[in-house]
């Protein structure tokens, strides 16, 4: 890597600790932001000549904090602070805010942070885009690019979505034990928005690089919270999860079902840390949501073949998810586990009283039609693929249902024509 | 002289690497590992997982702990295993590592006993995905 791209990782990476110290220090997440972009811009100078700090955030923090009082001061025509070569020397700037900055000030600074993007009243879009924009910072064309609408269209959500913050009271106290478990309840599950985001996308979508940037808040968040079992178990799903995406997608962009996938594609670094991750948190012995999917994902990922999969190890842990979180998803995604087990009846069984609350459900008639398909009851497997297409969320979705509808049409164009004596 | 190269740097900012930047300092790491490799000098290679993923156990109590032994802003990230003449000739291998991958510092401690323990079965060898093939580098 050139210089210029090493300096642009290490702020990168420093960004969130930073952010969030010149936050809790200014009340202010637009002088928060611009005392940080300050600071940047004097990385970028100072850092070319006299080589990295040993800290980057810490150096990021004194000196965005600095400027941003500097500009204060010059508004209000007082002398200026030292020029900043005068306080990066390491020993200057860094020691006393790493003194001050001891770990778990840092630790609520940054969930603080994470958190203030998880305001109830806003819409789960608008949640990932404020957490993009001011946690991971991305431009706002970037994350604009991401969903598919204009860069003004975005940053007039994101500045509403700041101005709704901005409003509501953030709590600067530190946290007490209950507040600071809500709080990371909050921010799991903002993450996982961010993941599934990235997730949905199909192959070449922009949105594909929202999962790198979910999968790196939660190594953060677990650095943090390193011994909460849920935390591990938020990473090792999004890890698991995401070490298919290389075998997701067919050449022309088709989804491939996790039977068909390749998976010698499967990227086995990501899987090693999930496995690892999983293996760390049971040792807690405390379930949570994350961590049973993480398991029932692990259960995926150590089945080299498909038809080795532990269908009966899927089935238990979909049945401890639909204890800690009924949903009718759940149940959904356990028929695809009871099929494998027990045929195709035993799952329509279980899916067919679930038709109420998923009828606009894409999965639902997707997973439905397949079934009936199994069946043999091809009329009424062509009637779920009809609705599951129509209900379709992307073209990669539509793409495979149309693959069966083609095979449905064929089949019945072969029956239909005169039979062919056997050879 | 045989020596561990450990390989210290930035876990945050090497973790915040796109896979392209980690793709390409690996690519240029395994032009140094082919080189020393063929010269007979480079023994095995071992990159970590994040100190996340890592679990420590207190000998004095049993105590079992999540995370890393040393909580430090660069961590150990892996090691390398090298059969040098002398100090001078390991520390040109640690320079052109770093030339590929700049950032944090090696440290190269002499060995001092080397038990190479029961073959790997295979598992890991899927992982030399940053390797060039073996024919491109002849």
């Amino acid at each position: 890597m050139t210089d210029l791209a090493w300096i642009d990782a290490a702020l990168v990476s420093a960004r969130p600790q930073a952010v969030a110290a010149l936050l809790r220090y200014f009340r202010d997440l637009d002088t928060a932001e611009e005392a940080y972009q300050e600071a940047c811009l004097r990385a970028l100078k100072n850092w070319a000549a006299n080589g990295p700090p040993r800290d980057p955030a810490s150096w990021l923090i004194m000196v965005g904090r600095n400027a941003a009082l500097d500009g204060v001061r010059k508004r209000s025509k007082q002398v200026a602070m030292p020029a900043e070569d005068q306080i990066s020397d390491l020993d200057d700037a860094e020691t006393p805010m790493a003194e001050r900055l001891d770990d778990s000030q840092y630790r609520d600074d940054v969930l603080r942070l994470l958190f203030i993007c998880c305001h109830p009243e806003l819409p789960a879009t608008q949640q990932i885009a404020l957490a993009l924009r001011i946690v991971s910072g991305l431009t706002v064309k970037q994350i604009a690019r991401a969903f598919l609408v204009g860069e003004s269209a975005m940053e007039q959500r994101i500045t509403r979505a700041k101005a709704k913050v901005a409003g509501a009271d953030v709590p600067f106290e530190t946290p007490g034990a209950v507040e600071r478990s809500e709080r990371l309840g909050a921010v799991m599950a903002m993450i996982y928005l961010v993941f599934n985001e990235g997730y949905s996308a199909g192959p070449n979508d922009p949105r594909g690089d929202l999962a790198d940037e979910a999968i790196r808040l939660g190594r953060l968040l677990l650095r943090m919270f390193s011994n909460e079992p849920e935390v591990m178990g938020l990473l090792a799903l999004m890890l698991l999860q995401h070490s298919r995406a290389p075998a997701r997608f067919g050449a022309s962009g088709e989804a491939v079902l996790l039977e068909d996938q390749d998976r010698r594609l499967w990227r086995g670094a990501l899987i090693q840390e999930g496995l690892a991750l999983i293996d760390k948190a049971m040792r807690h012995r405390q379930t949570g949501q994350y961590l049973v999917q993480a398991a029932i994902a692990a259960l995926h990922a150590r089945a080299a073949r498909f038809e080795e999969t532990d269908w009966a190890g899927i089935d238990a842990l979909y049945a401890t998810l639909e204890r800690l979180t009924p949903s009718p998803v759940v149940t959904l995604n356990r028929a695809v586990a009871v099929s494998r087990l027990h045929g195709p009846q035993a799952a329509l069984d279980m899916i067919d009283p679930l038709a109420d609350k998923l009828s606009g459900y894409f999965h639902f008639h997707g997973a439905r039609g397949g079934l009936l398909l199994q069946l043999g009851r091809a009329k009424e497997a062509r009637v779920a693929f009809d609705k599951a297409i129509s209900l379709a969320n992307t073209a990669a979705e539509a793409a495979h249902i149309r693959m069966h509808i083609d095979r449905l049409i064929a089949q019945s164009e072969q029956a239909a024509a005169p039979q062919l004596p056997a050879r | 002289m045989m020596y561990a190269v450990l390989c210290y740097n930035d876990e945050q900012m090497v973790l915040g690497w796109t896979r392209e930047q980690d793709d390409a300092v690996m690519n240029a790491l395994s032009m140094v590992h082919d080189k020393w490799e063929k010269a007979g000098k480079l023994k095995p290679s071992i990159r970590l997982l994040p100190t996340s993923a890592a679990t420590t156990l207190h000998k004095s109590k049993d105590l079992v702990i999540d995370g890393p032994y040393a909580e430090t802003k660069e961590a150990l990230l892996g090691f390398y295993i090298i059969d040098v003449d002398n100090l001078e000739e390991g520390l040109q291998f640690a320079r052109e590592l770093g030339k590929a991958n700049p950032g944090g510092a090696y440290e190269l401690r002499p060995i001092n006993l080397y038990l190479p323990g029961a073959p790997i079965d295979g598992a890991y060898e899927n992982e030399r995905q940053y390797a060039p093939p073996k024919e491109a580098a002849k």
